[in-house]
């Protein structure tokens, strides 16, 4: 437990990886959906943070919390769910300055506290932290050409300056006022060529039929982008693509996000990926976060038995050993009854009997910046 | 565009064709026709003449001869703008149904209207807030109404209306205004009257629509563009009525076309019986029940317009709304 730091008088860890300014810190954080059959425990105290233009992974099976992670962070978790505890600060650094002309630095918000219809959320849904979906197919509104998507956003989000020249002739920005409509036009253009649609100028007049997945993807990445946002939640962006452009989809996200500074949280569950993209990773199994890392560290050095054997699952290249592909024992357990001590115990190739289904374990630091949720590495 | 619209006018000409012959044949098949009624009647009342009349009228009527004969010789008399002529009121079938046919257009347009303007925004409510008590209250009168007979609703209004307020609630005008000059003070006088039966034929229409309304804008919450939509910072009632009524309603509008329209045309006879409005569907149902040939087959081929034409705007407003199904 260390870096523990103090902010409205709780103490929390804070692990510190990137000397870079912090951005986003999800502390504890908590999501329950309450259905007929019980409680579900979506996300079971999460804690990480990411830092401005950092690329953040999180990996984990099919229904281990990622996706609602994501949605928990912008208030749009789906019901019956809601947050039950922790905290999700966001450090809301002042794009425009206020109307006397002064710069206000980073104000904090959490951003459980806000009311998830209001005013203060929409204005960061979209603008500062956009999303971009699993489903490129069906993520447009059939009957709206690209650009009506794309005006909507930048008319909602984007602010232009009004340029003066001050006394000496030196140019001041003081004021913004909203983009028209020819100019949100413009700037869709310009969007579309950046995301390497061909013939933008035609093509924003398109219907989401007359375009393919890819171009519907990158479509998606040009409505999220034009807003300039701090942050891009991808939830699983490539996982409907044909493989080749899914190379030209991570390309385009990774070329825009170091123009922009923009941080990333690049949910998948594709090792491949998250390789070529991710600084850092979270990964989680039922909800519980298991380990994070250093991409580097996690890949050569993985230390939860979970992420060991969810690595040794990844085919490789090679000759023909004729060795069967390792796969993870057992089922994935019943999200309304999960095992005791720690969850993963049942399927757990180092299961230590006595131990492991009774207690829960810690999360501990087990190298540099290096942290895992297992009994192996607790005193 | 043209071309299609061409197309669709040729199908429909076809299929008028086709209906006003098949209801012909529907009309001839109970034994008798129009003058062995007569018969019975003028036999009843001990007119000795009475075979002599018939003969007489049989042949002025073309009732002696053949059946094919007697269809070509309506049909083509129609495409004259002469419909025949009614053997029960002995009057031209025009004449009969020349006003009625506008005040019935305009009774299933207001039908139309009120069912779409009260339908679909208790639809959305009912499936924004689902399962809460909104939801339930719609649900219940939506089923209510669904189940409801209109001509029972309109008699319950009706002894309502006249019993408990004393209003005057049949008809389309007021008795000062009946054979008065179109003005006005007429116009706001058929508004005035035209209302409460629009009303009680919607009910009935309302109920089903609010349902399948509802289903639909369910679906369509649950589809990702709706999520991305919110993801863009929109408010939720753009998110709503901006992306998913839009893409909800499709349903509706063949609805519209296919059932709404037509079922108001035909289905609001028995409540302008009950209210006793000078619609198509009282005379309709009166010929039918007369065997007045000509009188039913007109009605019959103006409703099956109306039905085509329902249709057809439908068509149009689906690909209108909806980029997918236009044509290239």
């Amino acid at each position: 437990m260390e870096n523990a730091q103090t902010l409205a008088g709780q103490t929390f860890v804070n692990p510190s990886m990137d000397s870079r300014p912090t951005l986003l810190e999800v502390r504890d954080l908590k999501v329950e959906f309450n259905i007929r059959g019980g409680v579900i425990k979506a996300v079971d105290g999460l804690t990480f943070d990411i830092k401005r233009g950092q690329t953040v992974g999180i990996i984990g099976e099919s229904g281990c919390g990622k996706s609602v992670t994501a949605r928990a962070i912008l208030r749009m978790i789906p019901k019956p769910g809601r947050i039950t505890g922790g905290q999700i600060l966001y450090y809301r650094y002042s794009r425009y300055p206020d109307r006397d002309g002064a710069k206000k630095d980073v104000e904090v918000i959490d951003l459980t506290t806000l009311d998830p219809d209001g005013e203060l959320i929409r204005q960061i849904r979209g603008g500062e932290i956009a999303m971009i979906f699993q489903e490129p197919m069906s993520s447009l509104t059939p009957v709206y050409t690209a650009g009506t998507h794309l005006n909507e956003a930048i008319t909602l989000h984007r602010l232009l300056p009004i340029k003066r020249l001050g006394d000496q002739m030196v140019e001041a920005i003081t004021k913004y006022r909203r983009v028209t409509k020819e100019e949100a036009r413009q700037i869709a253009i310009e969007m579309l060529r950046r995301v390497g649609i061909p013939k933008p100028e035609q093509r924003v007049d398109s219907y989401p039929h007359q375009l393919s997945g890819g171009q519907r993807q990158r479509v998606m990445i040009a409505i999220a982008l034009s807003t300039e946002p701090y942050m891009l939640i991808a939830d699983e962006p490539t996982t409907a693509l044909d493989v080749s452009i899914e190379a030209q989809i991570l390309d385009i996200m990774r070329e825009l996000q170091q123009t922009a500074n923009m941080a990333i949280m690049f949910i998948t569950h594709n090792l491949g990926v998250i390789a070529s993209m991710a600084d850092e990773i979270v990964v989680m199994y039922m909800g519980k976060q298991v380990e994070r890392a250093k991409v580097v560290d996690l890949f050569y050095h993985p230390k939860h038995p979970y992420t060991q054997a969810l690595l040794q699952s990844v085919p490789r290249l090679g000759p023909k050993t004729g060795a069967r592909l390792a796969s993870i024992e057992g089922m994935v357990p019943d999200p309304l009854n999960l095992p005791t001590g720690c969850v993963f115990h049942p399927r757990c190739p180092a299961f230590m009997p006595g131990k492991c289904d009774k207690l829960i374990p810690s999360w501990n630091k087990v190298g540099e910046n290096h942290w895992a949720r297992c009994l192996l590495y607790e005193e | 565009m043209l071309n299609y619209l061409l197309r669709r006018i040729g199908y429909a000409l076809i299929m008028i064709v086709l209906v006003s012959f098949t209801s012909f044949i529907i009309i001839e098949l109970p034994p008798g026709d129009f003058l062995t009624q007569k018969v019975e009647q003028l036999r009843a009342r001990g007119d000795r003449s009475a075979e002599q009349q018939v003969e007489m009228l049989r042949v002025r009527y073309g009732l002696d001869k053949p059946f094919l004969e007697r269809y070509v010789n309506w049909a083509v008399n129609f495409l004259r703008g002469d419909f025949g002529e009614s053997f029960e009121f002995e009057r031209p079938v025009s004449e009969i149904l020349g006003a009625r046919l506008g005040y019935t257009i305009i009774l299933a347009l207001a039908t139309t209207l009120i069912t779409w303007l009260l339908a679909i925004p208790l639809g959305v409510i009912s499936a924004v807030r689902q399962y809460s008590w909104v939801d339930q209250v719609i649900s219940v009168i939506s089923f209510i109404g669904l189940g409801m007979p209109g001509f029972l609703l309109a008699l319950i209004i009706l002894y309502f209306a006249i019993i408990v307020f004393n209003l005057e609630v049949t008809g389309l005008f007021s008795p000062e205004y009946q054979d008065a000059p179109w003005s006005v003070g007429k116009v706001l006088d058929l508004l005035n009257h035209l209302w409460l039966p629009a009303l009680i034929a919607a009910i009935t229409g309302i109920g089903g629509l609010v349902r399948i309304m509802r289903g639909n804008l369910l679906d369509t919450l649950g589809q990702p563009f709706v999520e991305a939509a919110r993801a863009r910072g929109l408010k939720n009632r753009t998110v709503t009525w901006k992306h998913a009524v839009r893409i909800a309603i499709n349903p509706l509008i063949t609805i519209l076309g296919s059932e709404v329209f037509p079922s108001i045309v035909v289905g609001s006879s028995l409540v302008a019986i009950v209210l006793n409005l000078p619609t198509i569907g009282p005379v309709f149902v009166d010929s039918l029940r007369k065997l007045d040939m000509y009188l039913a087959g007109t009605c019959i081929v103006f409703f099956t317009i109306m039905l085509l034409v329902g249709n057809l705007v439908a068509d149009l407003l689906l690909a209108w709304v909806d980029p997918r199904i236009r044509l290239e």
